[in-house]
């Protein structure tokens, strides 16, 4: 029998606030060990919560990004559960009227567009960070626990079961994350836990409406482990499945080491979360003109971008999804065009030597050493000539290395295309009569041959030469 | 709702409670007291009431995104049962 997955994420992200959800305690990460805390997000008795305004602002362009609609009445509840990442053993979170509800996101996979809608988006505090004595949670006598994330403000987006392949997943969260860096609200850094998921997958035979039991893996915080996670229990339940056997309803963890999903048994026997509305805080009332002010305040995301890419200047649908999916890959290559320089060669050179160069050196676009304008002035010298692409890459070698002005390389460097006649006939000359098997095969039929002096021609000029001149001429002569 | 054993172990485990087996049927008579006093006041017509979200005529009360300082170190563990290297030491967690 075939299966088909049904795949649903709830992806946690830490929104880029100064100060925590509910006090005034700093977020920022890597600090040492409960040093950013207070009685508040301790939770310590008698202490009174207030809602940081920017988070409630963070949300709500973060609803009206994904497609949302705002509810207008939204209040915090607690979530009661017993872990020793909670001090306050209940998480400060939203039950029943959350910020935002019924949005979507598009995403594409192999040339096809589907979307995923997105249930809710709520906020809430996040939780303390658990350092384990042993190698695992599984082998340690005791835990460590620091409280500085706790109450570090998220958003949790909530999708609809709509992915039914690990590939979608990625893509949907990679979307989810480009937009939320598109309109600021979160820092995205995936190995500093700004980002997340829980994601949660069951099968079903292909074809049926029914949804299997489903197992949970919780806080994937990469795309390849939020692939390969599925992946993997994507084929664990079919085996069982298969084997006539049933797929049991738990959360499981990722071990990213060996590549498996591991069953937790915690010691909470029955998820109760027994919500209840917080008294501590106030409800959050919304009006129209709020919600279309923060509607005016967003940029254009990353979707309208593509299409624009596309649009404007000619890009090829995938091209342009590249360029798109982050927004400072999206900016540089706005800063390289508005120098009038031709749009696809500008990708071309971002998405090639340039990514490949930052990816290399581990470094962001941002911290590009090649700046957008020394880029587009290259670019340039490709389009009327004086630099052949070749010789390009030995430039761009160069401003990789000093971010000089490509013009003055090309000088000092003595790089200036030879795009004159008399000059290329000559070198070409030189190699007709240095090569004579070669021009013998040539003129015997084996037209091939024309590559290998093309090549003798280009090394006698460093690279210099024209090459669609050489062609030109070196046809000429052979065929006299 | 008929309150039994079990219900009464459950909101037990659920809040980290030990219900001494002799005290077991004074819980049960008193949940079970409890929610027949919630059965007479789900009889009262709330048709054309709002749910209740606050009981202050309060609403968007917020705070300024300013760092405030927070507790020293020694402050924050002062009451920790346990502690380890400036963090909050807990016993095992996983079965
Ligand atoms: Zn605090």
């Amino acid at each position: 029998m075939s299966y088909e997955a049904v795949i649903g994420l709830e992806i946690h992200s830490e929104l880029k606030t100064k100060t925590k959800i509910f006090c005034g305690c700093a977020t920022t990460f890597g600090a040492e060990q409960n040093t950013h805390v207070c009685p508040v997000c301790l939770g310590l008795p008698g202490v009174l919560p207030v809602v940081n305004k920017k988070v409630v602002e963070f949300a709500l362009k973060a609803g009206l990004a994904l497609n949302c609609t705002i509810n207008k009445f939204s209040k915090f509840d607690r979530k009661n559960y017993y872990y020793p990442d909670l001090p306050k053993n209940f998480q400060t979170s939203q039950f029943d009227l959350p910020i935002a509800e019924h949005g979507y996101v598009d995403i594409e996979v192999n040339d096809t567009t589907k979307r995923i809608r997105i249930t809710r988006i709520h906020m809430e505090e996040d939780a303390g960070k658990l350092v384990h004595a042993g190698d695992t949670i599984k082998d340690s006598a005791s835990s460590n626990v620091d409280y500085n994330r706790t109450g570090v403000p998220l958003i949790e987006i909530v999708s609809e079961p709509d992915m039914r392949t690990a590939e979608e997943a990625r893509a949907y969260m990679e979307k989810v994350k480009s937009i939320l860096e598109y309109i600021d609200v979160s820092n995205c850094k995936m190995e500093e836990g700004n980002l997340r998921a829980d994601v949660n997958v069951s099968l079903r035979p292909t074809g049926s409406e029914m949804l299997g039991t489903k197992a949970e893996m919780k806080n994937l915080n990469s795309f390849k482990m939020v692939e390969n996670a599925l992946e993997y229990e994507i084929e664990r339940q079919e085996e069982i499945l298969e084997d006539g056997g049933h797929v049991i309803q738990e959360t499981r963890t990722w071990d990213d080491n060996k590549g498996i999903t591991l069953s937790m048994r915690t010691k909470e026997k029955a998820q109760d979360y027994r919500y209840m509305p917080e008294p501590d805080l106030v409800p959050i009332i919304t009006t129209d003109e709020q919600i279309a002010a923060v509607k005016k305040t967003l940029p254009e995301l990353p979707d309208a971008r593509r299409d624009r890419l596309i649009d404007d200047c000619g890009l090829s649908s995938y091209d342009a999804g590249v360029i798109t999916n982050s927004r400072e890959m999206a900016e540089y290559f706005d800063a390289v065009i508005k120098q009038n320089v031709d749009a696809k060669l500008a990708a071309n050179w971002i998405m090639g030597d340039l990514a490949k160069n930052l990816n290399a050196a581990g470094k962001t676009i941002a911290e590009s050493p090649v700046s957008a304008k020394n880029l587009a002035k290259m670019i340039k010298l490709i389009q009327n000539n004086t630099i052949s692409s070749k010789i390009a890459k030995k430039v761009f070698d160069e401003m990789w290395q000093s971010d000089n002005d490509p013009e003055l390389i090309v000088k000092e460097k003595g790089l200036v295309q030879i795009t004159d006649t008399d000059a290329i006939e000559k070198i070409v000359d030189e190699v007709l009569l240095g090569n004579p098997k070669p021009v013998a095969d040539y003129k015997g039929g084996n037209t091939k041959s024309i590559g290998f002096l093309v090549g003798q021609v280009m090394k006698a000029s460093r690279g210099k030469a024209n090459p669609a001149m050489v062609n030109k001429l070196l046809k000429e002569k052979l065929s006299q | 709702m008929k309150i039994t054993k079990q219900t009464v172990e459950n909101v037990a485990m659920l809040s980290r409670l030990n219900i001494a087996d002799n005290k077991m049927d004074k819980y049960i008579e008193e949940f079970s007291n409890f929610l027949e006093y919630v059965d007479v006041l789900q009889q009262v017509n709330t048709e054309n009431i709002k749910p209740t979200a606050h009981v202050l005529p309060l609403q968007n009360v917020f705070r300024e995104d300013i760092v405030k300082s927070s507790l020293s170190r020694e402050a924050a563990l002062a009451n920790a049962p346990e502690q380890e290297d400036g963090y909050f030491k807990v016993p095992r967690i996983i079965e």
